[in-house]
């Protein structure tokens, strides 16, 4: 396979920016769910400070009002990016276009490049706004972490995209049938990955599970340093590994089933 | 109609005077226990216009997806342009392109923003000017701005083949580049690609029901039933062959397995 082309990646990045410019609604949507949620449980969080500090449990209590808030952003994040890459991949099979592209010059590789970009693009529209109101409303600032946000961003962003090329590789080889998990996937990964609670609260053979998923090294990460102050940055190394593990395997995955449905034929008939 | 092209191309068996455009070897493909393509062979020379007839579930469209690359065959070799299309098809698909009714370009892009992106992943260089000289020839120009899931059968074919044409491809695929179409308009689009195929040299290879759009078009019938190559010449010749007047009688001929009037 020859070198990769940036024109290519940029052309296919425009298409998915043009259908997002298209549609106010869209745009406004990447907002709307994130900061109902944030607002929801930062409401909740409210009260339940306001009983703790009333039965003067307020300092502990503040902490984990912090914790909660925190992971509910990250994990948002986490859920935002791998559904950025996933539904710019489902664009592809809704609009019937896959196999325009897949007759085009253009590499999986790049496909693969154009539908990381996006889901930056979709993350940053998403998630942003919203950390700005968690600030705004409930005092919590996630940017005042500092390089230790980098540090928990990457690593969840690298594990959207591993999860986006299965996905993504699932639903070419099996049609539409799959989409379905593009939207539900994460949240089986959900209760392993310890968003609001500490690993320990797994039982031992669950932590097994638990300790071979990336996120759950940040959400502990973000405890370690909203509790104890600490940067744990072993726990992102061992998270990045992890991921290149994770992205590599689903790379290889997505090339093997798209391969896959090259054998079967599919790739003709793809659309809804 | 132009049966002299067919005298540079391999008729059943033997070599090509120059090396054929698209070259297919023994080419099978088996779904599961269904044969879709069972063992075919042939060679399509440079400039010509070439039609895969057969009924539904003929294999046509099959061995189109094979020489585009987008289905891997269970057995048997695809060449074009001199590249294995199974292994090496990036080093040839900037020199080709394809339309076909079952692929639709992106609805909520209009037609420009479609052609800038396809122009865009086929490297045009001159995308402004490729866009317009397209819009001026396929009568898209009123159309640019509008989303392109917003226009008649009609109007998307027209974008469809402005993006079949955008690269300037010197092999040209087309499966049914005209079902669903209006007679005018189908005649229209006919008239375009001879016109393409007559300005740039293109080898073109269709896949169609349409026996008028054949018999206008292409100086070659690969006639396909039930996977198999049944028969293969020019129009003209095949006509005589079976003793028919139409194309059409030839291909009912065909499907009914009625043989070839004897010489």
């Amino acid at each position: 396979m020859s070198s990769l082309s940036l024109g290519r990646i940029r052309a296919l990045l425009a298409r998915y920016i043009y259908v997002l410019r298209s549609s106010w609604p869209r745009i406004a949507e990447l907002v709307y769910w994130p900061a109902i949620q944030m607002f929801t449980w930062g409401f909740l969080q409210t009260y339940i400070n306001a009983q703790a500090g009333a039965a003067g449990f307020s300092g502990r209590f503040a902490v984990a009002a912090g914790a909660l808030i925190g992971a509910l952003l990250l994990w948002d994040s986490l859920f935002r990016a791998q559904l950025g890459f996933s539904l710019s991949f489902l664009e592809e099979m809704w609009s019937r276009n896959m196999a325009n592209l897949l007759m085009s010059p253009l590499r999986p590789l790049e496909f693969v490049a154009a539908l990381m970009a996006m889901s930056l693009v979709r993350l940053v529209i998403g998630v942003v706004p919203v950390t700005l109101l968690a600030f705004w409303f409930f005092g919590f600032n996630l940017w005042g972490l500092g390089v230790a946000v980098v540090a928990f961003f990457v690593n969840l962003v690298l594990t959207s995209w591993a999860i986006g090329l299965f996905v993504s590789g699932l639903v070419l080889r099996n049609g539409m049938g799959a989409e379905a998990i593009a939207w539900s996937v994460l949240f089986f990964v959900m209760p392993f990955a310890c968003v609001y609670y500490p690993v320990t609260t797994l039982p031992t053979w669950l932590q097994l599970l638990a300790w071979s998923l990336p996120p759950t090294y940040v959400f502990e990460g973000l405890r370690a340093l909203l509790v104890t102050h600490i940067f744990r940055a072993d726990l992102m190394l061992e998270a990045l590994a992890i991921n290149l593990c994770m992205l590599a395997a689903g790379l290889v995955a997505f090339l093997a089933l798209l391969d896959s449905a090259r054998r079967a034929g599919s790739l003709l008939q793809m659309g809804e | 109609m132009n049966e002299a092209a067919t005298a540079t191309s391999v008729i059943g068996a033997g070599a090509p005077e120059t090396p054929p455009v698209i070259s297919v070897r023994n080419l099978r493909k088996v779904f599961k226990k269904v044969v879709a393509v069972d063992t075919v062979s042939f060679d399509i020379a440079g400039g010509s216009t070439t039609a895969l007839l057969g009924g539904n579930g003929a294999g046509k469209t099959t061995t189109i997806g094979m020489i585009m690359g987008l289905i891997l065959p269970t057995s048997g070799a695809v060449t074009v342009l001199g590249a294995d299309m199974v292994r090496e098809r990036y080093r040839v698909l900037g020199r080709m392109n394809f339309e076909s009714p079952y692929v639709d370009m992106p609805h909520r892009l209009t037609v420009g923003q479609n052609l800038r992106v396809f122009a865009g992943l086929y490297g045009v260089a001159d995308a402004a000017a490729r866009i317009a000289e397209l819009a001026r020839s396929l009568a898209l120009e009123e159309f640019l701005d509008r989303p392109a899931g917003k226009l008649s059968a009609g109007q998307k074919t027209r974008v469809a083949l402005a993006k079949a044409l955008i690269n300037r491809p010197e092999v040209l695929l087309l499966d049914e580049p005209t079902a669903s179409l209006d007679p005018d308009t189908a005649d229209w689009v006919r008239s375009r690609l001879e016109d393409y195929r007559r300005e740039r040299g293109a080898t073109i290879l269709l896949a169609s029901h349409n026996m008028g759009e054949v018999e206008r078009l292409c100086d070659r019938v690969i006639m396909l039933k039930a996977g198999r190559i049944v028969d293969d010449g020019g129009p003209t010749t095949l006509i005589a062959k079976y003793g028919r007047e139409t194309l059409e009688d030839v291909f009912l001929d065909i499907a009914r397995g009625r043989a070839a009037a004897a010489p």
